[in-house]
């Protein structure tokens, strides 16, 4: 016989003043099951606390519905409060009498009294059906995993690998880097980015708990948080790392030439290569599709003059799979293809670039050794006009959304140009110009101010070729008049995109994205660097655009939520998920899709059926994955799944016991 | 009682089935902001507007219910990801199915109603409770009693 206690509590006068708790109270020991009830003036406190437990003893109570305020509010006290008492924490109901009555009917006694005995009346009915639930615990694999070596994963990997834990971190590239190795200067300090990057990724490669592997990709993500199993593809770099010394004998010698996808193919690369100077790790690898080699069996120059034997043509892909406790998604960005806007001549005009081909060109290790140089003739612009908000808050051909680094980096490009070139021009078209951010503001004044680039607001209609000269066609919509512009070299500030492949990593993994491919964030403001999968986190441009404090912040944020996690040895679950009923579970699979955790698969089961073995598909419920929405419940046909703590049963016992 | 005659004092009875992060905090939020609304409603929790099985509903009006409103998060926000999705699609489904039968489809009503916003959660319960009443009791589908 089920003995359920139930306690009304006046929250002072909070709820008292418009329900009358002791005809609650009184009332509710008519209801079936009850055994005991009374109303407290404070049941969260202390007293009333000791009320409670006392009653389960004197009483022999084995469920108890608290009437009092929300259970957002008060569940995990009296959770707490009944099992000290002696019970499971999950035969607690709770009664919503303060916020969904008290509060909100103060001048209607008579009718709060009674929505308050029926609300009373539904909680008894539920904890009746309530089952005694218990938290298990799964284990904690003590290695993370972070996918893309940018700055944003290094900055992870190294605050994890500081931590004390091991770190993996997969880089597609044959080197770690990322975009700010292709950058030249970093806003607002004009500093060298190579000279603050290389350092950490000198660090990274070197630290002791930081495992890189780099020309990888993600194959396949199995498994839960705590327990991700991830295979990974190792590229076949062609070039064995153990033995090579990173002489670079074999770049030297290599008679192929391809465009250089770091230097934004404005210079050329050998098929056997490192991309930048200062690559981690500084050993090559061969480009199979344009290797002599591998496309006609002939030449192999690199391995025959390589000191040390390392050029291997027959090495294989290599799969590897590895347990991680979690995941950090570090994979950045792509830039918006320019080629839509025809009206700019992307792509058919050569002095026409984007914001990341000018880092080059400003670079000193880059196609033109540092000098501002037009692709088309090498010649030194003398009028360089920038765009702002090219593929970014554009409906109609681009993004709606701001890419939020142009406008700085574009003040950046101004200055350079006119601190590099003399007598030279900067003309920026912009719609606005944001700069939030400590000292961006004060970098963009100096910009119009100190370097005289010449800001104009308004679009630009039309760019065409005149001689060696690129006519602007644009529009002052503060003058309101229009402007043409003889230019020598046109920038454009292209939008960052989210990567080409982001959402088959997001499928792979089982995590969420947005329209435009970003990841998603668990909660936009309180939740930045989860996502809606446990143990998965997200750090740097992959999330959305961002610049590089930005990134680095996100990602030591995302490296602390990692180790919390794999600080502990296990971490215990939630035991409100789904269950499946074996015996009358169909095997039809409806579930399987529809559950946003991609926690049901079937299993295939032996049973004995009249005397013969027999197998059968059912669904299987993984108790990691599950986060207990119950959209699986209403799914199954034939009511073989339910969910614990809100069973068919419980939810409608509740619509039963107000109604009758 | 003859099913023509309207009941003395007769008062809608409505279930309000709120997800426990959006709707569910929605009403608190009504409540620690002391907005007033018919005492009409009875809250029913379930984790998601999701988990909502379209028995629930039939059940309630079953049982004399005279309305049913399903409330969750905004499609796109909810905290299961999806779940809303299908709330948003079994309610046209069951709104068709309810007419079939003969009940009001009006009867049955969903809604999008966040963690922020208690005036929305106070305007959406005031207008069907009003709408409701003057529907007066639901008769179809009710057990005989």
């Amino acid at each position: 016989m089920k003995r359920v206690g139930v306690f009304v509590c006046h929250c002072g006068t909070n709820i008292s003043a418009a329900v009358d708790c002791e005809k609650v109270a009184e009332n509710a020991k008519s209801f079936p099951g009850v055994a005991y009830s009374t109303d407290y003036k404070y049941m969260c406190a202390e007293p009333g606390q000791e009320l409670i437990k006392k009653a389960i003893k004197e009483q022999k109570l084995d469920r108890i519905v608290v009437a009092s305020c929300s259970p957002r509010m008060h569940e995990p006290t009296f959770r707490r409060c009944i099992e000290s008492g002696g019970l499971n924490a999950y035969l607690l109901e709770m009664a919503n009498i303060r916020e969904h009555c008290s509060w909100v009917h103060p001048d209607d006694k008579e009718r709060a009294t009674i929505k308050a005995t029926d609300l009373v009346k539904m909680a008894v009915a539920k904890v009746m059906q309530n089952e005694a639930l218990v938290r298990s615990t799964i284990p904690i694999t003590k290695r993370a995993l972070v996918i893309g070596g940018g700055i944003a994963g290094i900055q992870a990997a190294l605050d994890i690998a500081n931590a004390g834990h091991i770190v993996d971190v997969v880089e597609k590239e044959p080197s770690i880097g990322g975009r700010m190795a292709q950058v030249d200067k970093t806003f607002p300090t004009l500093d060298c980015s190579a000279c603050i990057l290389t350092p950490k990724m000198v660090d990274v490669a070197n630290h002791p708990n930081v495992n890189l592997i780099t020309y990888s990709e993600i194959e396949k993500v199995e498994g839960y948080v705590g327990n991700f199993d991830v295979t990974i593809r190792k590229k076949a770099r062609s070039v064995d790392l153990k033995a090579c010394t990173g002489c670079g004998t074999c770049i030297q010698k290599c008679p192929t030439k391809v465009p250089s996808e770091f230097e934004m193919e404005m210079m050329d690369r050998k098929a056997i290569f490192t991309p930048f100077p200062q690559a981690i790790p500084n050993k090559p690898v061969i480009d199979r599709e344009s290797c002599r080699y591998f496309k006609s069996g002939k030449c192999g120059v690199c391995q025959k003059v390589c000191p040390t034997n390392a050029v291997d043509f027959t090495q294989e892909d290599e799969l590897v799979t590895e347990r991680y406790g979690a995941i950090v998604a570090a994979t950045g960005f792509d830039l918006f293809d320019d080629s839509v806007y025809g009206e700019y001549g992307y792509g058919k005009y050569k002095d026409v670039i984007t914001g990341l081909h000018f880092e080059r060109l400003l670079n000193a290790s880059g196609p033109t050794m540092g000098k501002i140089k037009r692709p088309s003739d090498g010649k030194i612009p003398q009028n360089v006009v920038f765009i702002k908000c090219v593929g970014s808050r554009d409906e109609a051909k681009g993004k709606a959304y701001c890419s939020k680094t142009c406008c700085m980096y574009t003040a950046k490009h101004a200055t350079l140009v006119r601190e590099k070139i003399k007598d030279s021009n900067a003309y920026v078209f912009y719609m606005d110009v944001r700069t939030p951010g400590k000292g961006y503001d004060e970098f963009y004044t100096r910009t119009t101010d100190q370097y005289g680039a010449k800001y104009i607001r308004g679009r630009v209609s039309k760019i065409y070729e005149k001689g060696d000269k690129l006519i602007v066609w644009g529009e002052d919509t503060l003058l309101g008049r229009p402007v043409e512009i003889e230019a020598d070299m046109v920038v454009l500030a292209t939008a960052m995109v989210a990567k080409a492949d982001a959402a088959k990593l997001a499928q792979m993994v089982g995590f969420s994205y947005d329209q435009n491919n970003f990841y998603t964030e668990a909660h936009p403001k309180l939740a930045p660097v989860e996502t809606h999968t446990a143990g998965v986190f997200l750090a740097g441009a992959c999330q959305g655009p961002k610049d590089i404090p930005e990134s680095v912040a996100q990602a030591s944020a995302a490296a602390v939520k990692v180790c919390g996690l794999l600080s502990k040895e296990e971490m215990p679950t939630e035991p409100i998920i789904s269950a499946v009923n074996e015996a009358i579970c169909s095997g039809c699979g409806m579930c399987v899709p529809v559950c946003p955790y991609t926690a049901i698969d079937l299993k295939v089961i032996q049973e004995r059926v009249h005397g013969k073995t027999v197998s059968r598909k059912i669904a299987n419920v993984n108790s990691g994955l599950c986060q207990g929405c119950g959209a699986c419940t209403v799914a199954c046909r034939s009511a073989a799944l339910n969910l614990k703590h809100f069973t068919n049963e419980q939810i409608l016992a509740e619509v039963d016991a107000l109604c009758l | 009682m003859s099913v023509k005659e309207m009941p003395q004092n007769w008062e809608p009875k409505i279930l309000v089935f709120a997800c426990n992060w959006c709707t569910y905090a929605g009403a608190d939020l009504a409540g620690l902001s002391r907005l007033q609304y018919p005492p009409n409603i009875r809250i029913l929790r379930v984790p998601c507007s999701g988990r909502v099985n379209p028995q629930f509903v039939i059940r309630a009006f079953q049982r004399g219910v005279d309305g049913v409103l399903v409330a969750g998060c905004h499609p796109g926000d909810c905290h299961y990801v999806s779940g809303n999705y299908f709330t948003r699609r079994r309610y046209l489904l069951m709104q068709r199915l309810l007419q079939y039968v003969g009940v009001d489809p009006e009867r049955f009503q969903a809604r999008w109603i966040s963690g922020s916003e208690g005036p929305k959660f106070q305007q959406v319960v005031t207008q069907i409770t009003e709408e409701i009443r003057a529907m007066g009791p639901n008769r179809k589908l009710r057990d005989a009693q």
